[in-house]
């Protein structure tokens, strides 16, 4: 159920003077570790607010080509969830926002979702978001994140254009933290036009939940971000800064990140 | 137990966009099944087009051979030549029901989509087909029957460029198309209700089989063998003699190089799957320490995949499914004796049955009922079980082939 005070995260949203704050997308070991570093140093730099983490899986059912295929290329490369693990711990301590992992259900399972959950907790992580674990099936994770969590480590809920109201409702209600809204059909990286459509699709997800909204899924410009001032607090930017930091060196990442505000 | 679960296995993992989406198709199945009517249509369908029943083939040189009585049921005879014409016309038959105008399905070894596209061109569907980079090389006559038949194939390049990478992308597909698209999984493995629907219209091979055996034999058989992929045909034999315990069920797994190799596709026999989490459900998966789906291997693609059927795990954890592998050596030689004692073609994963069942039946009690279902016929695999034989004729066959596409 909700909380009964805001968690970190949800302050963290809530009390930024920003107009709209963005949300960046890494997939670890891509193209590695050290790339990851310098990339989150930039981002940090140029004032990103919130970083997603997430941990390579080789059946990354909900990504597009360029995510998938970074996971792909992580794990090629040798990744390892244990030293991901240790990697995002350090970077909890190194950047004073908050730190949000994403990864698919196995990863957890391989760990034991309960153990995994206690240690991200432990870490400092401030959500976890799992998009393969529906809400039916998330009821001991959630349980975990508020065993071990104190408030602090959120179970970030998914809102869809194809989700009804009534379901909107339900997943709304026990929502902390932030809720992630997919803006289209589809996978990531496509580019989605911001039309009437998607901003009935933001009036229905501000009327399922008081939690603070990320709209992600094709969030690549200025222009795009500027579309959603006012409506939602979170822009979530994942592909097209990847394929920056591929195309032009990490550097690159922190001036489009300034520039998109 | 919870919906869509048996025991600890099955389940649906799926992301938030396709709820509605699986609400909807689990609700048009759940209509279908209360229907009489639908499943007359079905019976009907698969009796004109597909020309059910199959028969059960007393294999008699065999017999002699073994001495036992060995029964064969003919899946190969289906509709393009494998128990996949049974699911993707039952499949067919729902997506005219819910009045969607396209489908989309994964393929390994091609046989699912090329029944997937017969499907769609009968029922005047749109269809694409998504099958792994490398299984597209392998594969090559199903590719091209694919397209003649009207489907667009797309050749998958991400991950391991295999069938489960194919699952993936078809699911990507999905994601974006559900309005109109219905996607067509092959086999008795995937979110709910995917496991139980396709087991559902492959039971059409052990209603059949049952009778038949009964009439044929005055008996129900001791043992019956299946090989297992994913696990629809044998899903489909065995669910006729569920309800007799005294039948043992054998599902054969791809041995590969050999368990020891570490390069075969056994999840069950070899006591190597894990308990996991991926393409939408919960089953045993061959995966590493970090849950990282592993690499498998086998002579016969359609045996070449990481899960296996919740129902089928769940029937080897209660004990009622023994499991067991055959290599890809022992395979091709059950092939040869199969096509020289009975004349019969087998494609190379059902052949995993028939190798399981010529190792199994020197140990058994003499005039033991036996039942092996072929699921699948040869032709598609030539050039695999050509090389397999190192045949000198088939050889000079291509190298001349190649040589007058050169010149032209």
């Amino acid at each position: 159920m909700h909380a009964a005070t805001p968690s970190l995260l949800e302050t963290c949203i809530r009390n930024s003077p920003d107009p709209i704050l963005l949300m960046s997308h890494l997939v670890l070991g891509y193209p590695s570790l050290e790339e990851n570093r310098k990339v989150m140093d930039a981002m940090v730099a140029a004032g990103v607010p919130i970083i997603e983490l997430q941990i390579p899986f080789s059946e990354p059912i909900a990504d597009g080509p360029v995510i998938a295929r970074a996971n792909q290329e992580s794990l090629a490369n040798g990744f390892r969830v244990e030293t991901g693990l240790n990697f995002i711990a350090e970077s909890v301590q190194r950047y004073p926002i908050p730190i949000i992992i994403m990864t698919y259900t196995n990863i957890l399972m391989a760990q034991g979702f309960d153990p995994f959950i206690q240690r991200a907790a432990a870490m400092g992580v401030r959500g976890l978001i799992v998009p393969d674990l529906p809400l039916e099936e998330a009821g001991d994770a959630i349980q975990s994140c508020q065993t071990h969590g104190n408030n602090q480590l959120d179970w970030i809920r998914l809102f869809t254009p194809t989700t009804p109201d009534s379901r909107l409702e339900l997943l709304g209600q026990g929502a902390s933290g932030l809720v992630y809204c997919v803006a289209r059909r589809g996978v990531t990286g496509r580019h989605t036009e911001f039309d009437p459509q998607v901003m009935a699709f933001i009036n229905r997800c501000r009327s399922a939940t008081r939690t603070p909204l990320a709209l992600g899924f094709g969030v690549r410009s200025r222009e795009d971000v500027q579309s959603l001032r006012g409506k939602v607090e979170i822009a979530v930017v994942g592909t097209a800064a990847i394929e920056i930091h591929l195309s032009r060196g990490a550097e690159a990442v922190g001036s489009f990140f300034a520039g998109l505000r | 137990m919870k919906k869509g679960y048996f025991g600890i296995f099955g389940g649906a993992y799926i992301p938030e966009i396709l709820h509605e989406t699986f609400r909807r198709l689990t609700l048009a199945y759940e209509q279908a099944r209360q229907d009489p009517n639908f499943w007359q249509e079905y019976l009907d369908l698969m009796e004109n087009y597909s020309g059910r029943p199959t028969p059960l083939t007393f294999a008699e040189n065999l017999s002699a051979h073994f001495g036992h009585k060995v029964y064969i049921k003919r899946e190969d005879l289906n509709q393009t030549g494998a128990h996949k014409a049974n699911n993707v016309m039952g499949q067919g038959l729902l997506v005219r029901r819910m009045g969607k105008k396209r489908v989309i399905a994964e393929t390994g070894a091609g046989q699912h989509g090329v029944a997937t596209a017969t499907m769609a061109a009968r029922m005047g569907l749109e269809c694409v087909i998504y099958m792994g980079a490398k299984d597209v090389e392998r594969q090559r006559p199903n590719v091209f029957w694919m397209q003649q038949l009207g489907a667009t194939v797309v050749p998958v390049t991400s991950g391991s460029c295999i069938l489960k990478d194919a699952i993936n992308e078809a699911l990507r597909d999905w994601v974006g198309s559900m309005d109109d698209t219905h996607y067509v999984l092959g086999t008795a493995c995937g979110a709910h209700p995917f496991p139980e629907m396709v087991s559902w219209f492959q039971s059409i091979i052990g209603i059949e089989a049952r009778q038949q055996i009964l009439k044929q034999a005055g008996r129900l058989p001791h043992r019956v063998y299946a090989c297992v992929g994913g696990g629809s045909n044998a899903m489909g034999i065995f669910q006729g003699f569920l309800d007799d315990p005294q039948v043992d069920f054998i599902g054969v797994e791809a041995g590969g190089e050999g368990i020891a190799s570490g390069r075969h596709a056994s999840r069950l026999a070899s006591n190597a799957g894990r308990l996991g989490i991926a393409h939408g459900y919960r089953t045993l998966f061959l995966q590493d320490d970090d849950g990282q789906m592993r690499e498998t291997h086998s002579v016969a693609a359609g045996l070449d995949y990481v899960g296996v059927s919740p129902i089928l795990a769940h029937l080897h954890n209660i004990g009622r499914v023994r499991f067991a592998s055959a290599s890809d050596q022992e395979v091709v030689a059950a092939l040869k004796i199969l096509m020289q004692k009975e004349g019969l073609i087998g494609a190379l994963e059902s052949t995993h049955a028939v190798a399981r069942a010529f190792a199994e039946m020197p140990h058994m009690p003499k005039d033991s009922v036996i039942i092996i279902n072929l699921s699948g016929r040869g032709d598609k695999d030539i050039f695999t079980i050509a090389d397999a034989l190192g045949d000198p004729g088939w050889r000079t066959f291509i190298l001349d082939k190649a040589h007058q596409y050169q010149k032209s």
